[in-house]
């Protein structure tokens, strides 16, 4: 079926999947707090025995990255596609126009998710492939990487405003997952979906931005 | 009251159309919006300016013929639609802006007069429903629960005024799209048909070349008959199932 309902499916169950990604990586950085030797063995068993020995070792990671890359380009795909159709059938748009309703992350969804897609090939670049080192050297282990990044003001002030960009893109996504998966198809459900979204993206900013803060005020180092 | 009113005027579907500025005296606070309208066109039509083209009928905000975007607001903000809508919530003074509604599968005919057969269209692909021709059948012949009942009324109080359209940044016909399911998913007379009707409806929807959906809310935010978003997840939910579930299981 060539509905667009069916490309909004796609976008909604990816987004999830991502929303989960960014739950489990923001649990991640919390190790932080466990100290080093915590953090690196964590992000050693990442990349090693999971899975093992179901599949050889090291493999995991690289399936993982693979259905997470899958999934991205889906969302991406699906958003492109609709966006273009909508933006060529649209109307010309009004000399005045006030908004009743929209909340300022449900308008930002299409700008903002490319930022957000932009801000991922930043951090991949900085931190998987290293080869934007922000203040460490290639040999840099996990720990020993996200506290000298986060010691520098203007690292950590990049991330505190795209961190808002990306809670703000999950705060309506997760909310318009849901409604486009059906599931919001009573007012209970709206205002229960709702207050979830938001809580989502509370938690993702807090969970996400502790562990820099602790390193910019020389808690952790 | 005095006011001055800025006024979408077009001439024809393919003419270009620009805002044009009007001065209007003489308007009581108990007019209606609509009324308003027809006295700037008797003005007009008194020094042989052509009078605005605007949608009316019923004018009591049941027929769903009128509407136009008053100072940005579809329906310009009454509870119901426009001809609702009284000159006393507007200032002594006050700049008045009207547009009509602006979406690709909505062209504009003349000044604020749109076209909307895609909505027509979009109910024609719905199909019929199974029933029983014949006297009228028992009241309580065929039992709704109330809960589905009441979901169901509420959807089929729309319409069909197009300011969900209107209102959505990406013209989208889903709202209305969403009644129309809705109203009878919810009710055993609709079930024979339910899920084929939601695929060639959302497929007409799409074809008619409305935009898709982004779960923004600007719709049930200016809808006259208060349509709820909830109703855009029913759609969603049966367009779901109509991909595994066959009419008549």
């Amino acid at each position: 079926m060539r509905s667009t309902v069916v490309k909004k499916v796609i976008m909604a169950v990816t987004g999830l999947i991502m929303i989960a990604f960014l739950l489990m990586h923001m649990y991640g950085n919390l190790k932080m707090f466990a100290g080093e030797e915590a953090f690196d063995h964590y992000a050693h068993w990442l990349k090693g025995d999971i899975l093992y020995p179901i599949v050889p070792q090291g493999w995991f990671i690289w399936i993982f990255r693979t259905g997470l890359l899958a999934a991205l380009v889906l969302h991406i795909w699906s958003a492109a596609s609709l966006s273009m159709r909508t933006l060529a059938v649209r109307g010309p748009g009004y000399d005045k126009f006030k908004p009743q309703a929209q909340t300022y992350s449900a308008r930002t969804m299409r700008w903002g998710g490319i930022l957000v897609g932009l801000f991922i090939v930043f951090h991949l670049l900085q931190f998987t492939v290293k080869v934007l080192r922000t203040g460490f050297d290639a040999n840099a282990g996990p720990y020993e990487m996200f506290v000298l990044s986060f010691s520098t003001w203007w690292v950590f002030a990049f991330y505190a405003v795209l961190m808002v960009l990306i809670c703000m893109h999950v705060r309506h996504g997760f909310w318009s997952a849901f409604q486009t998966l059906g599931l919001n198809s009573s007012a209970k459900s709206q205002r229960w979906l709702n207050l979830l979204g938001i809580g989502v993206g509370v938690v993702l900013y807090v969970g996400f931005m502790l562990p820099p803060v602790a390193v910019l005020i020389g808690w952790v180092n | 009251m005095k006011l001055k009113l800025r006024i979408w005027r077009q001439a024809g579907p393919n003419a270009t159309g620009k805002l044009v500025d009007y001065d209007i005296d003489g308007v009581s606070e108990d007019m209606s919006f609509l009324e308003m309208l027809d006295l700037l066109n008797e003005n007009l039509t008194n020094v042989n300016e052509e009078p605005v083209a605007f949608d009316h009928d019923c004018r009591e905000g049941i027929c769903g013929m009128c509407g136009v975007v008053v100072n940005g607001i579809a329906h310009g903000g009454s509870s119901t639609t426009v001809c609702q809508l009284h000159m006393r919530s507007f200032a002594d003074g006050a700049t008045i802006e009207i547009e009509p509604w602006q979406a690709g599968a909505f062209p504009v005919l003349k000044d604020l007069a749109v076209d909307r057969s895609a909505f027509d269209r979009i109910i024609q692909a719905g199909g019929f429903i199974s029933s029983n021709t014949g006297s009228a059948p028992d009241a309580h012949a065929m039992p709704a629960p109330k809960r589905e009942a009441d979901v169901a009324f509420d959807n089929a109080t729309c319409i069909g005024c197009g300011a969900c359209v209107a209102a959505c940044p990406n013209s989208s016909a889903m709202l209305f799209t969403a009644a129309k399911i809705t109203h009878l998913a919810m009710l055993p007379q609709g079930q024979p048909e339910r899920y084929s009707r939601v695929k060639s409806m959302v497929a007409a929807h799409d074809e008619e070349g409305f935009g898709n959906c982004t779960n923004i809310g600007e719709c049930a935010a200016v809808c006259p008959k208060g349509i709820p978003l909830e109703s855009i997840a029913q759609l969603n939910r049966d367009l779901i199932k109509s991909m595994f579930t066959k009419d008549g299981k």
